[in-house]
């Protein structure tokens, strides 16, 4: 630390001997930067919003204002589209649909992908680079090759339309996922806390839980959090194995659309309410989002 | 990493993973192989006809173009949204309230549904009733995505840039914020100029979330589906379809069982070729890490 506040003396000596530029004007320049970047950030991210802005705007309207007139925020303030999903069962079903299905998947990949993120960090056995390799390449599947399949397997084992089977077809893509992330982040703690334990006397399985667990939450939490994006977001998957029992949010939205036109209020406003559960998410995870974003790496 | 120790009961550990996602994987992959090398008539109809389909399917001018479609999608928006995502990055702020709320923000577009994506910018660039669309019209720009394949284009291109743009930013942010400040502090000393610690200190330290952004930007890229599917159905003509949507309709519209088996396969091992690739560049770069690293 001293030998770092020393250099830092001397640059400060060598800056006022070599430089003609004064610490008061490099401050004043520091902070112009600084100012011109955060105008950037706010110019991004207002352009950002504007489209999510003007759905919120939509979903404020009745559908003849929308239709008859340009306004830029809601000249008659009306809740009519949301007061409309809330009130019907095969609108909210949906949502309910939805989130039962994701809520699923999160906790069986979680309970699987803990112990097997646990062997891939600690251990080598025959065959585990094959493994990894194997299951990453099932994070590049795209779903589209897999509608038919699925269908006809779970049409076969009697899965179909049920939210059991959009969760086990999730898992595809967010098992080797979290596995990715977990290993990430349990990798960063010592190997010596486990050998400690097992000294102590713990067995696997009530080191696992007791200890080994707490120390990763943050690990566990943003996985979680991937877990619900990327299960929350996918549609093509859980639109091809449900019919009516387990439709997502996302298909029963494509109803708005009949013969007389589409009813863009309602649209509007069952988009809206697709944003809030992602938003509420990444609330709970902001201050590990970013360590999580590197897959726990960094 | 380099102290693991050898342990094949470790097997025990993985096992239930491996039943599930050999469910989810392995039986569908083989009822698409077993599909593609047989004529499908009927239920108990259905004859071997070995590389026929994909053949067919490697000679398929429509295919074809969409693959190249793809291949410029996929470059196009890897252009933009890398530089972008690492300019967004670094002007975030780095503490405070700020940061979280900047975060929250900037995640926001990731976590909206994919056919909700298309549908925001199927109102947002609509001529009559959206802001874009409806502005650019003011402005007499002749704007109009049902008709023009090129305003299409553009627009699916932007409609990307603002959904995956964000974990790009979110990546390299977490990337940048691993550097320790006494980096930056032997930077200040040596007076050196903003470009050359971008380039000496936060660009090697980058390159790490850069390889994992690029590899996660070119696979979902490369299987877009639902955002241009609700925005534009692959019109006008066909100058928006992509692959994804040339195999959906093949499968389901369609119902061809032989060639959609085919084209599956092929458009997998070319996903599975890139990010190979990808993959063993990560693996290389670990090893030359230190141990203390992380994985």
């Amino acid at each position: 630390m001293s030998y770092q506040l020393e250099n830092t003396q001397r640059g400060e000596k060598y800056n006022t001997i070599y430089s003609k530029v004064t610490p008061a004007q490099r401050r004043n320049r520091s902070a112009r930067s600084r100012l011109r970047s955060r105008l950037l950030l706010g110019l991004y991210l207002a352009l950002m919003i504007l489209p999510i802005y003007w759905l919120i705007n939509m979903s404020l309207q009745t559908n003849s204002e929308i239709l008859g007139s340009m306004t830029l925020w809601p000249q008659n303030l009306t809740f009519d589209n949301y007061i409309g999903i809330f009130t019907n069962s095969s609108w909210y079903m949906g949502y309910v649909n939805s989130i039962l299905y994701v809520a699923m998947n999160m906790l069986i990949t979680i309970c699987v992908a803990l112990p097997a993120a646990y062997a891939f960090s600690r251990y080598t056995f025959i065959g585990d680079k094959h493994l990894f390799f194997w299951l990453l390449t099932n994070l590049m599947a795209p779903p589209a090759v897999f509608l038919l399949p699925y269908f006809q397997l779970y049409y076969s084992v009697g899965l179909f339309d049920t939210h059991i089977a959009v969760a086990l077809a999730h898992c595809l893509f967010n098992i080797p996922l979290a596995i990715w992330i977990l290993e990430g982040f349990m990798s960063s703690v010592p190997k010596e806390i486990d050998e400690t334990a097992y000294i102590d006397g713990y067995s696997f399985p009530r080191f696992f839980v007791k200890i080994f667990i707490p120390m990763i939450r943050s690990g566990i939490g943003v996985t979680l959090f991937f877990l619900f994006m990327f299960s929350w977001v996918e549609l093509l998957l859980a639109r091809t194995l449900t019919a009516t029992d387990a439709q997502p949010i996302g298909m029963i939205m494509t109803r708005t659309s009949t013969a007389s036109g589409i009813d863009w209020g309602t649209l509007a406003a069952a988009g809206v309410l697709t944003i809030i559960p992602g938003i509420l998410v990444v609330y709970f995870v902001r201050n590990h989002i970013a360590k999580g974003f590197a897959l726990g790496r960094t | 990493m380099n102290n693991k120790v050898p342990n094949n009961r470790a097997w025990l550990l993985v096992l239930p993973m491996l039943v599930l996602v050999a469910f989810s994987a392995v039986i569908p992959l083989m009822t698409v192989v077993n599909y593609s090398v047989q004529d499908v008539l009927g239920p108990n109809a259905s004859f071997f006809t070995g590389t026929e389909w994909f053949r067919t399917m490697l000679n398929d001018e429509a295919l074809q173009s969409a693959f190249l479609r793809q291949i410029s999608f996929s470059l196009i928006i890897l252009a933009i949204q890398i530089p972008l995502g690492i300019g967004i990055a670094l002007i975030m702020p780095k503490r405070g309230w700020q940061a979280s709320a900047v975060l929250i923000l900037i995640t926001l577009p990731l976590l909206i549904p994919w056919n909700v994506v298309g549908s925001i910018w199927q109102i947002f660039t609509r001529g009559d009733i959206g802001l874009m669309g409806w502005g650019l019209r003011q402005l007499g720009v002749d704007y109009n995505i049902t008709g023009n394949a090129s305003d299409a284009w553009v627009t699916i291109v932007l409609m990307d840039v603002w959904h995956w743009t964000p974990l790009v930013a979110m990546l390299c942010y977490s990337g940048l914020r691993s550097i320790p400040e006494a980096y930056y502090q032997a930077a200040r000393i040596d007076r050196a100029s903003k470009w050359a610690v971008f380039r000496y200190i936060q660009l090697p330290k980058l390159t790490n979330v850069l390889v994992i952004a690029v590899l996660l930007r070119f696979m979902h890229s490369f299987m877009i589906y639902a955002e241009p599917f609700v925005l534009t159905g692959g019109g006008p003509g066909s100058s928006t379809t992509f692959l994804s949507q040339s195999l959906a309709t093949m499968a389901i519209g369609q119902q061809d069982l032989g060639p959609s088996a085919a084209f599956s396969l092929i458009y997998f091992l070319v996903i599975l070729l890139v990010s190979w690739v990808f993959y063993t560049t990560i693996m290389n770069m670990q090893k030359d890490k230190p141990p203390h690293g992380g994985a």
